[in-house]
Formats: C-alpha cells, structure tokens, sequence
C-alpha cells in the first residue's frame, strides 16, 4: 500500500499512469454525456410545470454538484500537500482549481438562464444556492489570484493551499448563512428539502449526466495535472527525454 | 532573581508584548487610526447622496450601509497588518522566536483589531444616528460590530500573512478576505435590520459570537502558517 503510494508519487510514474488513465475517464464520460444528453432532451416528458424548459437540470445540476465536488478535491489535495510535502499533490489542487471556477460559471450561467422563464429575472438574489455558487466563484478567483502573484512555485503551492484549507472550513458556513440571510425574503420556491419527486424517465438522464460529467471532470483534472508535472519538471532528465523520444531525436 | 529573568517570557507575555508594541506603533502614527474612521464615514456619507435622502430608505438601508462601510474599512487597514514587520524584519524575529508564532500572530491581530475594529465601534453611534437609528438598535449594531470586526481582524490576518511581500498586495488581499467574510457581514448586517423591525436579535448575536469563537480558534494558526510560507 505505502509502496504503491510513494510510486504514484513520483512524477515520471505518474505521468505514465495518466497518459493510461485517461480514455478510460475520458471514453465512458462522453458516453454517458451523450446518452444522458440524448435521453434527457428527446426521451424524458416534459415537466407538467415548467415545459421544457426544466431540460436545463442536465447540465445545471451536474455542473453545481462539480462545482463543489472540485472545491473539495483542491482542499483534499492542497491538505495532504501541505502536510506530506508532496508535489503531486499540489499539482492535482492547482490542476482542480481552473476546473473548479469553470463548473461553478457553468452553474451559474444555467441557473441565470433557468431562472429567466421560471422566476421571470435573469438573477434572484434571493435564492439561495445561486448566491452561494457566486462566493463559491469568488473563492476559486481569490485562489487562482494567490496561485499568480506568487512566482515561486512551491510558495504559492504552500500560500494557495492555506488558503484553500481556510475557504474549506468556510464554505458550509458561507452557505449556511446565505441560506439564513434569504429565507428572511421568502421560504425556498423551486428547490426544496426532498424536492417534487421526479420520474424515472427524466432520473435516470440526470444521473447520467451527473456521472458523465465526474468521468469528464476526472480525465481533465489528469490532463490538467499531467501537463501542470511537466512542466515542473522541465528540468529533468525523464522530461527530456520524453520530448526527445516524442520529437524523434535519440 | 538572575535566572528568573533569563527565562523565557510565557506565551502570554509575548502575545501581549506584541500586541503592546503595535499600539505604541500606532499612537506615534495617530492617522493610522483616524484614516480607516474617516473612510467608514465617507462611505456611508456616500449612500444618502446617491440613494437619497428619504427617511423610510435611510432607515431601511442603514444598517447594511454601515456593515458594508465598517467592513471596508477594517480591510483598509488590514494591508498594513504585516508590511512594516516584514521591511524592517522584525516579522523574521518572531519567525525565528521560541515562542509559538501562532500566539505572536494573534497578538498582532488583537492589536489590529483594538486599533481600528475598536475606534469603529465607538464612532458607529454617531454616523447609525445619522440614518435615524434607535438607540436600542444601536447597542444591537455596536454589538454585532464588537463582535464581527474581532472576526474580521483575525479573518483578514490570514490574508494579509498570505500576501505580506507581494506586490500586487491590495486587491488581492481584498480578493482573499471579502468572500470569507461574507458570514460575517450576513449576520452583522442582518441581525442589525431585525433589531430594526422589532425582532429579536439573539439569534444572529449569538451566531456571530460562535464564528468569532471558531475563527479566533483557526486563524493564528492559519496566519501563523501562512506567514512561514511567506518568508522562506
């Protein structure tokens, strides 16, 4: 077990581990992006309230739950890499964190799009979730501002993941009390504790998608890393050779 | 008596001592403090000239008028937490003390927040006065800002540790603290507007005072983390 893990460690092993990894993340993601698409715009009914116009859940639900999810795999990461000193680790938060703020813009756009034939406004600033989805967006610039400012590469690995570990304890906090400060305006109108129980035919699309979407977000934090190892290895002899190999120079 | 004196000061005595010279610092540089006050004013001057004079609106946006003005003004004075220490190097002696920096970072913070969170306490009843406050929802706002800008000093500490050194240092600082102390401004704000409307405002006290308890709990240990990682 430790043994396996001081091997994925290490970057040139990793590297290769990727370049493996990677259809198998990237294949069955889009598979089940185009099945969910498919089933979830031509198959699932209309909703009996809002039309068609619900068919936004396929892409607005799966990018707000990844919006999160890449919150606490940059946290995760930036953690063991501040406490075990491992590169890698670093790279995967500063790989999650690009991603991350891309999923939360996602949520946010689908939401204001949502939001305009279901509350009639492209932004509420009463709801909830789209308000904590905002900060949440904030957080993620504030963190990739640190990540810039910083030239020294293992300092702002080391700053940025303080950082990260101080919003993490934050966010469940910040989402708590947007959720306190609007329901002083009105009680929540379209997503509520439990939800309208939702057919089958307009579930499964959506579960799908959900999945779909982690199986994307997984190939491309491994690309993002990947990338982000070579380049800090650029110095090395592995890298070197690699691109020599890659160019077709002994 | 000797070897009394050689001892190592307590941790409280380094917090304190700290924090002590910091005020020193800050009464031979009065505008320090006067500046962020004058700011705090200024801003929610601002408000009624754009918004209006009328006395329903004053009294209905006062309290988040001066919750966001208050809030802007401690990050006003937050850029200069650490600067001084780390030009003079003074921050590398408490890095290299053998006292626990996390404690040195608190007593800075507390000196942070008795310089500038305090003075906008004490001034708030005079500018809440202007949006017609009542006077017992101003106890209820110098409350929730005794309590919030105590959060808020020891909240932006950790970003004024991150980016001490940094050119590019004011907004990014901005960038780092405002949305972590959302929560805070939240429930200041609101808590105040409740008072306001004849509520309780309990509720929302009780909340702040349990963030600033969880916050004075993380922060200089964060703080004292960050600024390791800033000074290697």
């Amino acid at each position: 077990m430790w043994k396996f893990l001081h091997k994925l460690a290490s970057p040139p092993h990793f590297y290769g581990l990727a370049v493996r990894l990677i259809p198998w993340f990237a294949v069955p993601g889009f598979l089940l992006i185009a099945y969910g698409a498919y089933a979830g715009l031509f198959v699932a009914p209309p909703d009996y309230q809002q039309g068609d116009a619900f068919r936004i859940i396929y892409v607005h639900v799966p990018s707000a739950y990844l919006s999160v999810m890449a919150y606490m795999v940059m946290a995760v990461s930036a953690g063991i890499g501040l406490i075990w000193r491992m590169k890698l680790a670093h790279a995967v938060a500063a790989g999650a964190a690009p991603l991350g703020a891309w999923f939360t813009f996602l949520a946010l756009a689908t939401g204001s799009i949502w939001g305009r034939p279901m509350w009639g406004t492209w932004w509420e600033w009463g709801d909830p979730r789209l308000t904590s989805e905002l900060v949440l967006l904030f957080l993620y610039f504030g963190y990739m501002a640190l990540r810039g400012a910083i030239d020294d590469t293992a300092k702002a690995d080391r700053a940025s993941a303080v950082l990260a570990l101080v919003g993490a304890v934050n966010v469940p906090i910040i989402h708590f009390s947007v959720e306190w400060w609007s329901s002083l305006h009105q009680g929540p109108t379209l997503f509520k504790e439990g939800g309208p129980a939702i057919d089958n035919a307009m579930l499964y699309p959506l579960l799908a998608m959900i999945l779909g979407f982690t199986f994307v977000f997984g190939g491309l934090l491994l690309r993002r890393v990947r990338t982000e190892v070579l380049y800090r290895e650029r110095r090395t002899r592995w890298v070197r050779e690699l691109v020599f190999s890659a160019a077709g120079i002994k | 008596m000797m070897d009394q004196q050689r001892q190592m000061p307590g941790i409280w005595a380094g917090m304190v001592a700290v924090a002590r010279r910091d005020l020193l610092l800050v009464l031979k540089r009065p505008g320090d403090v006067l500046n962020p006050l004058f700011f705090f004013a200024m801003v929610a001057t601002l408000f009624p000239l754009a918004v209006g004079p009328s006395v329903e609106q004053l009294e209905f946006s006062g309290p988040g008028v001066l919750w966001v003005a208050a809030l802007l003004a401690m990050l006003l004075s937050l850029n200069s937490l650490f600067t001084s220490d780390f030009e003079d190097g003074s921050l590398e002696q408490m890095l290299v003390s053998s006292l626990p920096l996390s404690a040195l970072a608190f007593g800075k913070a507390a000196a942070h927040w008795l310089s500038s969170g305090l003075p906008l306490v004490i001034v708030s009843p005079l500018v809440a006065m202007t949006f017609r406050m009542p006077v017992a929802v101003v106890g209820v706002l110098m409350l929730t800002l005794l309590l919030g800008t105590l959060s808020l000093s020891l909240l932006g500490s950790i970003g004024a540790a991150l980016t001490v050194g940094l050119h590019r240092g004011t907004a990014l600082l901005s960038l780092l603290v405002l949305p972590l102390s959302m929560p805070v401004l939240i429930f200041g704000a609101r808590t105040v507007s409740l008072a306001a409307a004849g509520d309780t405002a309990a509720g929302g006290l009780y909340f702040l005072a349990a963030y600033t308890v969880l916050i004075m709990s993380i922060a200089p240990f964060a703080t004292a983390a960050a600024l390791r990682i800033s000074n290697e």
